[in-house]
């Protein structure tokens, strides 16, 4: 409000009102964020401070840290000393399991759109009175711990498990596969645990999608795969984002899953930091290795977000 | 006593329905639905949206389809359009039948009633999209985009996406990109309804051009009796998934084949009266005040007995004096509605009131005041007796 404005012509008592009611309204809302916020910087932010600090410090011999300014800990990411001669060598261990796991994860995100996105049309497709128990169907899965069903899928796969008896019995083979603490018992757990994120959200896109707009395709000529790659796809492209980053991200992050299927061989990164808080006991290297994972999904989300939105637009 | 002869033509009736083969008009037809049945759902639960249809619409032809909602019109679209198939029966396209084939394959575009734009696009992109599908050559969909924006008028726009346009002008988008592959058959499903009053009289003169321009046949369908009066070469009536007329907006109005016809299309009088006589499609039917007329009849149709005579508004006339009127009554209401005003008639012989439709001028000869007792007379041909 100007001053002109009021000595002019003092605003109506009503304008006066609604401006006091949208500003205490704005204010109330605020507070509405409050508790959430308090959560977030206290669980969220603060931890994150201090696994920024704890990076620069030196490990203490039986864990915890020394209060001493050290980069070590990010070039011991890549680098290891020489126990002689203190020259740094190229050691790329660590490398290598953070490689394997963005591939792990680029695997698993990718069959799950591949798996998710046809079940979440058929979901999608159903009379409306059914969808709702396809979702319910859809979440089985989280009404029991995720520790509990990767065990399950131990006892499912190993040598003397359900599909090994099964196929000797059948006499299709004669000595068990192994595929216990493998890179497939590995792949598969990842799928099982991520595949209903990748579904709901596809789902709740594709359950918006106008299929008149379908119909309108069909009629201008376009087969049933251009409708596809035309239509369906492009107008999906919020739930197909969400569902590859809630698949992507967790399972990068993956530690249950690599540690019981994987058997402790196959590491992955989750397993990797986990190491370093318990027998590796340096805190340092393990703060470093979980800051470097975070820069590395937030670099690899930006190009993802940056080529795969701002083309899209809702109607 | 008057007697007036009305109704000595025969009705006309062009192609064939439910089973009765009338001769056709000369010109060849585009589309050609011969006995179509589509039933939804099964068991019990079986609906006959349409039940043995058969139309055959003509090459550049405004081919209208009017109906109440759920009377089957959009049913029928559909499987013209192909997206639905037909429980029974044949539709051919220049004689070929594209009944088994799916949308992608006739060359037959539709106008939604949604107007289903894609959101995704621009509104060139969106014109573009049929010919991109059918793989013409970059220059020829250019060209012809250019082309379409032109006849529509949307030029200024055609970078814009679908949502960040009005109502009327999506419409123009829709009916350009269904007319930018040149579809043999233009099909409109209630292409107008969601447009305000004015839009919508702009776009029909707007369709009439456009059909002019570009000499597709368009089948239209509406539930809106004027927009079918005024916009189409012809029309058909539906009901309860079966066509009840084909023709002319004239025969459509002024021959109605059936009451539900009458009293959908435009106001009518519903007179009750008893069959005295009838001869070659001419009956003499005798009110409660004893006096008689002659009314005509549809073909196919023998009237007996207690029957219904209908009588448009504007077909009628009073008349100061009660006796010189074939009817007479008392002048209930007068209601004035600028170009014409309508005079509400209280029957001596009871029922519902009779309307009179008379149109204003400057200098009306006899004024009327509500309470006086008055005659009505009919026009030649303004009566007929119809199936109830």
């Amino acid at each position: 409000m100007t001053t002109a404005a009021l000595s002019s012509a003092p605003p109506s008592k009503a304008a006066l009102f609604e401006a006091k009611a949208v500003k205490s309204s704005a204010r109330r809302n605020r507070l509405l964020s409050l508790p959430a916020l308090i959560i977030i910087g206290i669980f969220g932010v603060l931890p994150l401070i201090i696994i920024c600090v704890y990076s620069f410090l030196v490990a203490a011999p039986y864990g915890g840290v020394q209060w001493q300014f050290s980069t070590d800990a990010y070039l011991n990411f890549l680098f290891q000393r020489d126990i002689f001669d203190d020259t740094l060598q190229f050691t790329p261990d660590f490398l290598i399991i953070y490689l394997r796991s963005f591939l792990f994860a680029v695997v698993t995100t990718v069959i799950c759109l591949l798996l998710g996105f046809p079940t979440a049309y058929f979901m999608a497709t159903r009379p409306p009175a059914q969808r709702n128990w396809w979702v319910l169907l859809i979440t089985i899965p989280f009404w029991s711990n995720l520790l509990v069903r990767t065990l399950a899928i131990m006892f499912i796969i190993r040598d003397e498990g359900l599909i090994n008896n099964a196929l000797i019995g059948l006499g299709v083979i004669d000595k068990p596969i192994t595929m216990l603490y493998t890179n497939f018992a590995i792949q598969l757990g990842l799928l099982y645990a991520f595949l209903p994120f990748m579904v709901l959200p596809l789902y709740s896109s594709l359950e918006k999608l106008d299929f008149r707009l379908i119909e309108a395709a069909y009629d201008l000529y376009a087969t049933r795969r251009q409708v596809l790659w035309r239509v369906i796809i492009p107008l999906s492209k919020p739930g197909i984002i969400a569902g590859c980053l809630l698949v992507f991200i967790p399972a990068l992050g993956a530690y249950v899953t690599p540690l019981i299927l994987g058997g402790g061989i196959h590491l992955m990164i989750g397993d990797l930091i986990a190491q370093q808080f318990g027998s590796g006991r340096n805190w340092p290297l393990g703060c470093a290795q979980a800051l470097i994972l975070m820069a590395a999904v937030l670099v690899a989300l930006y190009f993802y977000v940056r080529n795969t939105s701002g083309k899209v637009q809702h109607g | 006593m008057v007697t007036i002869k009305t109704g000595t033509h025969l009705p006309t009736r062009a192609g064939s329905l439910n089973g009765v083969i009338v001769p056709e008009q000369p010109g060849k037809n585009a589309i050609e639905v011969r006995g179509v049945r589509k039933v939804f759902g099964t068991g019990e639960n079986q609906v006959a949206a349409l039940d043995t249809v058969s139309v055959s619409i003509r090459e550049n032809e405004f081919f209208t389809l009017l109906g109440p909602s759920g009377c089957g019109k959009t049913t029928l679209l559909r499987l013209i359009a192909g997206f639905d198939f037909p429980t029974a029966g044949e539709i051919l396209l220049h004689g070929q039948d594209i009944a088994p084939l799916p949308p992608f394959k006739r060359p037959v575009n539709t106008v939604f009633q949604s107007y289903a734009l894609f959101p995704h696009m621009t509104v060139a992109q969106n014109i573009g999209f049929g010919l991109e599908m059918l793989g013409k050559p970059k220059a020829e969909i250019e060209a012809r985009v250019a082309q379409m924006l032109k006849l529509v008028k949307m030029e200024a726009l055609k970078a814009r996406r679908t949502s960040q346009i009005s109502g009327g002008q999506q419409q123009r988008v829709a009916l350009a990109r269904a007319l930018a592959p040149q579809p043999k058959v233009l099909l409109l499903d209630e292409p107008l309804s969601a447009l305000d009053y004015k839009l919508r009289k702009e776009m029909q003169i707007e369709l009439k051009r456009l059909q002019h321009e570009t000499g597709i046949t368009f089948i239209f369908v509406t539930h809106d009796q004027e927009e079918a009066l005024t916009m189409s070469d012809r029309i058909a009536v539906m009901s309860a998934g079966k066509i009840l007329q084909v023709g002319t907006p004239r025969d459509i109005y002024d021959r109605p084949a059936e009451r539900f016809v009458a009293d959908f299309i435009g106001e009518t009088n519903f007179l009750p009266g008893t069959v005295v006589s009838k001869q070659a499609g001419v009956a003499t039917v005798k009110f409660a005040s004893s006096a008689t007329i002659s009314a005509g009849y549809p073909e196919g149709f023998d009237p007996t007995g207690e029957v219904t005579l209908v009588v448009r508004p504007e077909h009628a006339d009073l008349v100061p004096d009660p006796a010189k009127g074939t009817i007479a009554g008392t002048l209930s209401n007068i209601v004035y509605f600028g170009t014409d005003t309508h005079y509400h008639v209280k029957l001596d012989g009871g029922g519902e009131n009779f309307i009179v439709r008379h149109q204003n001028s400057r200098s009306s000869a006899v004024t009327y005041e509500t309470g006086v007792k008055v005659g009505i007379q009919f026009e030649e041909d303004a009566a007929r007796v119809l199936k109830d």
